[in-house]
């Protein structure tokens, strides 16, 4: 007989958080999705009036990299996520892996420990672009900020497991897409829900992507983080988490 | 370590298993055992139920009923204590398509406090050829080496293949069929389904012919070769014109080989249309006894061929030969 032990479930973790940030940062869509398209974002808002936003007095940049950090956390979290899992499900990517000893939980937390490696990446780059456009967030809110980010993380993070543990890999691709493209527009992200038309108004702060960029602009703004918005994202996270535990399945 | 009523035959031990999609039996009441230093193949046509078989085995599905131990322990229950010592290569590969080749199976080790050394490995299954070259783009034989390395890595005690031959060239087979010696060697149980005859007759020590989720046959290869009275002496196979009377070819090859061979026992069918196969006590003299018989029928053999009853035989006669 051979004799067979495996590595410390924390090695196991850190090697898959690993592989999982640089399959991400390696893959060319993946890329523009999270980097690219919310630094264009950024500096397309910021130095051009394209897009009229009411920004209650404040310097435009001060105003726009909130909503951009919060689109970055679900680019991340929800759209790249549930794209890697859906197709890594479809390639039984996550059976095979759950053989060996990292297992189902490990995987799990290989995962979200790769998202949150790649918003680090993020919120690094997109802060320096916005820096160097003149950003000057409330420092006091840098760590509400952490945490608004973190809970966002997790209800997109359980979103997207969700989407990815149910439908079909090319599905998600699309739902995926059309759902980050319908909170960017309308889910008040970036432009407040209070200035959207009609009825979005009242719907989007109760929208995960609503609470979280209400969030983070009362955190960075200097305003302080609405209680709705920790609610709403504790709702959400705790609804999707349920779901999705309920009904991902692996095959 | 679970205490069970009956103590586990060895590495691998499978009572009346049971697992049903949609209210359809995909594997109804299967038996089957391993043993560690042996390979056993589950030989059975697609939708046999093997690959379910298998994954029950290796803990990814919940078994409707029956009991599955594997090192004498459950796969579902007992996951966290057996997946460091078994080996999983999966039908479908499971290998993410975006990394390259040498990185996937370096990471995979990673899961080992004492994996196999990944370049000695590599270079046994020839994977350094491909190994910076993404899995997307590697051929159906490549990704097969790739998931065999992966399933031994880690240095398992049982290793579960499906299918692993599938799409492979003869001399990636080889390679392969090389690695699961050296296993069995060095005290593996290697659980391998299959459908190919050729892998299962030279590479297994049992073989569990599987069909509708039970399993139909079991031994090893020369017990389910040998059936009764013929044994695995050879056969003699034809094809000419079909519906020849074949129960005159038994009475003709009595009489006509009486005084070579005694005791005739001669049996003759017609297997498919055009296609005969006559079992019985096989001399040179029979081969003249039968194209005299197709003389006197005037009937042209396209072709005559001796030799011994081959697994696919076995397998075909047991399965069935419909499509499906």
């Amino acid at each position: 007989m051979t004799s067979s032990s495996p590595a410390p479930a924390r090695r196991r973790v850190a090697a898959q958080a690993m592989f999982e940030t640089r399959a991400i940062l390696r893959n060319g869509e993946q890329l523009l999705v999270t980097i690219v398209v919310p630094v264009l974002l950024l500096v397309g808002l910021v130095r051009t009036s394209v897009v009229d936003l009411d920004t209650g007095g404040v310097d435009r940049v001060d105003f726009v990299t909130p909503g951009i950090l919060a689109l970055a956390c679900v680019t991340t979290a929800f759209t790249s996520q549930s794209i890697a899992t859906a197709f890594d499900r479809r390639n039984g990517v996550l059976r095979l892996l759950a053989t060996t000893p990292l297992g189902r939980g490990g995987l799990l937390a290989g995962k979200i420990l790769g998202v949150l490696a790649v918003e680090a990446v993020q919120v690094v780059v997109i802060g320096a672009v916005a820096l160097a456009l003149g950003w000057q967030p409330t420092l006091a809110g840098i760590l509400p900020a952490v945490v608004l980010g973190l809970l966002g993380t997790a209800a997109f993070t359980a979103l997207a497991l969700l989407l990815a543990g149910t439908l079909r890999a090319e599905g998600v691709l699309a739902v995926a897409n059309l759902v980050l493209v319908l909170l960017v527009v309308g889910g008040g992200l970036i432009v407040p829900p209070t200035a959207l038309p009609g009825p979005l108004a009242h719907l989007a702060a109760f929208l995960p992507s609503g609470a979280l960029g209400e969030g983070l602009r009362g955190a960075l703004l200097g305003t302080g983080v609405p209680p709705l918005s920790v609610v709403v994202l504790l709702a959400w996270t705790a609804a999707l988490g349920a779901g999705a535990s309920k009904l991902f399945r692996w095959h | 370590m679970p205490i069970t009523e009956t103590p586990p035959r060895g590495a691998v031990d499978v009572r009346g298993l049971r697992k049903t999609y949609g209210g359809r039996d995909v594997v109804d009441g299967l038996d089957l055992q391993a043993t560690a230093g042996a390979v056993t193949a589950v030989l059975g046509p697609n939708g046999a139920g093997k690959t379910t078989t298998v994954e029950c085995c290796e803990g990814l599905r919940s078994p409707d009923g029956g009991r599955v131990r594997v090192l004498g322990l459950d796969p579902v229950t007992d996951a966290a204590a057996l997946r460091p010592r078994v080996g999983v290569m999966l039908q479908d590969g499971g290998l993410p398509t975006g990394v390259r080749a040498l990185e996937m199976l370096r990471h995979v080790a990673r899961m080992y406090a004492a994996p196999r050394d990944v370049d000695e490995l590599a270079e046994r299954l020839g994977l350094h050829a491909f190994g910076r070259t993404t899995v997307r783009r590697l051929s159906g034989g490549q990704r097969q080496r790739l998931a065999l390395a992966a399933a031994v890595v880690g240095r398992p005690d049982v290793v579960f293949l499906d299918e692993p031959s599938a799409g492979m060239d003869p001399q990636s087979r080889h390679a392969v069929w090389d690695l699961v010696r050296e296993l069995r060697a060095d005290g593996v149980a290697v659980v391998l389904t299959t459908h190919m005859m050729d892998e299962a007759e030279d590479l297994a020590d049992v073989v569990h012919v599987v069909d509708h989720g039970r399993v139909i046959a079991s031994g090893d290869v020369q017990e389910l070769l040998s059936d009764g009275a013929s044994g695995s002496a050879p056969r003699i196979r034809f094809a000419t014109r079909p519906g020849l009377p074949v129960g005159d070819l038994t009475a003709h090859l009595d009489v006509h080989l009486t005084r070579t061979v005694p005791d005739g026992g001669w049996s003759a069918t017609e297997a498919e249309p055009g296609e005969y196969v006559v079992a019985g006590p096989v001399a040179p003299a029979a081969l003249a006894a039968l194209a005299g018989w197709l003389a006197e029928h005037d009937a042209l053999a396209t072709r005559v061929t001796v030799g011994r009853r081959t697994l696919e035989d076995v397998f075909l006669d047991l399965t069935g030969r419909h499509l499906r």
